[in-house]
């Protein structure tokens, strides 16, 4: 029997699982979010309007059907507060991707330069914090930047501050949650393009002239890009869509699109408009989300 | 045969340079400037001299006091077996390794100091090290943007480099869309375009298949020699050393064993390493007996007493190996009968033969000797039928003593 007969049928089962996964867990319930995103809100149980009744028959559907409209998009586009939010979580996702980058970047880099025996203890390093909750590590935090809480009284003890200052419900805390929490998902991807690296190109640059600094920027940085782009959107797509960070360590002043959605489904109990926030988020992320997609294919190419 | 340079130092002169579209190699812009303010170097210095160079990796010695004098316009192979530190001299000569005992001079100027970016020599890596982002013109032009050089000239230097490799037309691809031998030759555009003075090649053939190996010699050979540039190759296949270089320096456990032309090394070798190393060798161990007129008889165990064609008398009693190469030694049907008169002309042993290995341009015989000593002979099929022998026939073994050699251990 040849090895192919053997390989074919289970190969070819198991090359419906990703797909069947995607539609049992993302497009069903997309479905499901946007039919309700065309609803309307009704002191109901479920509260909106209209059910589809399976049982109805065909004139009871096509009335349901009539009765879905786009209102709830409108309200978006016609009202500033969900424009803003979604600003707000576009600036924040930036700007801390960013700050991510130039953070996980050295150390990406310090790390792939390691003798081979201490990277895996670097990689330890770097994983360690994920095995404390995630919750846990945010109200640490919170513990750290309070009115009398550890980063102000080593300032006050190294007599940096003559009073207390407020961390805590800034944007500074939340850029410093976010950071925290997310630096792992910018290294490792880094870490893994720099390691990779022959060395003996930057043997190569060397020899031809290139001081470090050159050798750095015109052929290790622009081969890492593709680990770049990964990390990058790592983070951005996450912390676009970030609810519980900014919620415990952000002011109130501002908010970010999760939030927002957080209040319109539990605190208005408008399912519909929530519903609609989430589908114009998850379409502000389907472009990055394309954008890595392709990266990760060139990276495949690539190897 | 000493192992002294001196004597067997060939000197490939350059010819003037064919092709006008490349000067021979010029000093290195960073050098001449950096050389500037030191005295000129005395006029009979070599280009390259590396004196007592030791290099230390632990505790393991991988260069072990090589000193050694390449002239400007050699072709200068190392040749040894991987781990014998050939590799390691090259990458201290780049600057990728700094000796920790002795000197290397550039034109009389000690280069330790020179860090690998601003000496003017430049490297073919054995993988050859291509930047895999840049395209063909990139890479080439990679060495020539570092040094500041005006991008019309790059443009024109560039094109001159891709007609020399021959690559016309593969400018825009990256290197994963080129074959390995295309590979090869943007990795020898990539270091030739700088013009270095000195040009190091590691195992730069090692990646190619045979056939294009050979191509690739030869064309190596005649760029060298059109540019004038001096070309230091590291390799392990002998062939490729001796069809190459102008000299080659043989070296094992991080020390130089011989430096000599190809034909030196393989007809005077100076010890019994280098002889069984380069090429393919006949041994008969024995004992220093007496000599006359210039020929010394050495009992051996194997082959009786064997007359060498010796010079020097060693004190009686040395031990020694006679080395004789398979293609000198001969078989008949019968003894030969010796010219000229005045004691044993040939050495002849007697054996029968029990393998024969028919290679096209050559024959190779194993004859096993009455004493059960194994002795190799090939000759050469000069005419298309031969009177071959058979395996298992009953032959005489017999070299002339001027094609013996007598090697001390």
């Amino acid at each position: 029997m040849s090895a192919r007969r053997i390989f074919a049928r289970p190969a070819r089962y198991a090359a419906i699982a990703p797909y069947l996964w995607m539609v049992l867990f993302f497009l069903v319930p997309f479905g499901f979010v946007l039919k309700i995103a065309l609803s309307q809100t009704a002191i109901a149980q479920p509260p909106y309007v209209p059910l589809f009744d399976l049982w109805g028959g065909r004139e009871a559907t096509r009335a349901a059907l009539e009765q879905l409209s786009l209102d709830n998009f409108r309200l978006l586009i016609s009202d500033n507060l969900y424009i803003l939010s979604y600003l707000r979580s576009l600036t924040v996702a930036l700007l801390s991707t960013a700050i991510l980058l130039l953070i996980g970047y050295p150390i990406a880099y310090g790390m792939a330069r390691l003798p081979q025996r201490w990277q895996g203890v670097a990689m330890m390093l770097v994983i360690v914090p994920f095995w404390t909750s995630f919750l846990i590590r945010i109200y640490a935090w919170i513990n750290i930047l309070q009115h009398d809480g550890l980063l102000n009284t080593v300032l006050l003890k190294l007599h940096l501050v003559s009073a207390p200052l407020v961390w805590l419900s800034t944007d500074t805390a939340m850029y410093i949650g976010i950071v925290y929490s997310y630096l792992p998902f910018m290294i490792l991807p880094l870490f893994a393009t720099l390691a990779k690296q022959d060395p003996a190109l930057l043997e190569a640059a060397a020899d031809l002239g290139a001081s470090p600094r050159q050798a750095f920027w015109q052929v290790t940085f622009p081969l890492s890009l593709p680990g770049v782009g990964a990390g990058a959107l790592l983070c951005f797509i996450p912390i676009v869509g970030e609810f519980v960070i900014p919620d415990l360590l952000a002011g109130s002043n501002a908010v970010m699109i999760g939030q927002t959605l957080w209040l319109e489904f539990f605190t208005n109990r408008d399912w519909p408009v929530a519903s609609a926030v989430a589908i114009v988020l998850l379409v502000l992320l389907v472009g990055p989300l394309l954008l890595y997609e392709r990266v990760q294919h060139r990276q495949l190419e690539q190897r | 045969m000493t192992e002294e340079q001196s004597s067997s130092e060939v000197s490939a002169e350059p010819d003037a340079p064919e092709s006008p579209a490349i000067e021979p190699a010029k000093p290195h812009a960073v050098a001449v400037a950096a050389a500037s303010s030191e005295p000129q170097p005395e006029p009979d210095m070599p280009l390259l001299r590396i004196e007592g160079v030791v290099k230390k990796f632990g505790n393991f010695r991988a260069v072990d006091g090589v000193s050694l004098d390449i002239r400007a316009g050699e072709f200068f192979a190392l040749l040894g077996p991987s781990g014998c530190g050939k590799t390691t001299l090259l990458r201290m000569l780049a600057g990728f390794e700094i000796p920790d005992e002795g000197r290397i001079l550039l034109n009389g100027r000690d280069i330790a100091p020179v860090l690998p970016h601003e000496r003017p020599v430049n490297m073919m890596f054995q993988n050859y090290a291509l930047f895999p982002h840049l395209s063909v013109r990139d890479n080439i032009a990679f060495g020539l943007k570092r040094a500041g050089m005006a991008r019309a000239d790059i443009n024109t230097r560039v094109a001159e480099m891709v007609a020399l490799v021959k690559l016309e037309g593969m400018e825009k691809r990256k290197p994963d869309q080129l074959s390995g031998g295309q590979r090869q030759r943007v990795a020898l555009a990539r270091s030739l375009a700088r013009r270095p003075q000195v040009l190091l090649l590691d195992e730069p053939l090692a990646a190619l298949d045979k056939k294009l190996r050979e191509s690739t010699q030869h064309e190596l050979m005649e760029l060298q020699n059109r540019l004038g540039m001096t070309f230091i190759v590291v390799t392990h296949d002998q062939d490729e050393a001796m069809t190459m270089a102008s000299r080659i320096g043989v070296m094992d456990a991080g020390r130089l064993e011989q430096v000599a032309t190809p034909r030196d090394l393989y007809e005077t070798p100076t010890s019994r390493w280098i002889a069984e190393f380069v090429g393919d060798v006949n041994l008969f161990e024995g004992q220093v007996g007496a000599s006359e007129g210039g020929r010394l008889a050495v009992s051996t165990r194997d082959g009786g007493t064997v007359y060498v064609a010796e010079p020097r008398t060693p004190p009686a009693r040395t031990a020694v190996s006679v080395a004789i190469r398979p293609e000198k030694v001969k078989l008949s049907r019968r003894a030969p009968v010796a010219e000229g008169s005045g004691g044993r002309a040939f050495n002849c042993l007697e054996g029968v033969i029990t393998e024969v290995s028919y290679l096209g341009g050559l024959t190779t015989y194993k004859v096993k000797l009455d004493s059960g000593a194994v002795v190799r002979s090939s000759m050469a099929n000069t005419t298309r039928i031969v009177d071959a022998y058979s395996v298992s026939q009953r032959v005489v073994v017999w070299f002339t003593p001027d094609d013996c050699l007598v090697l001390e251990q």
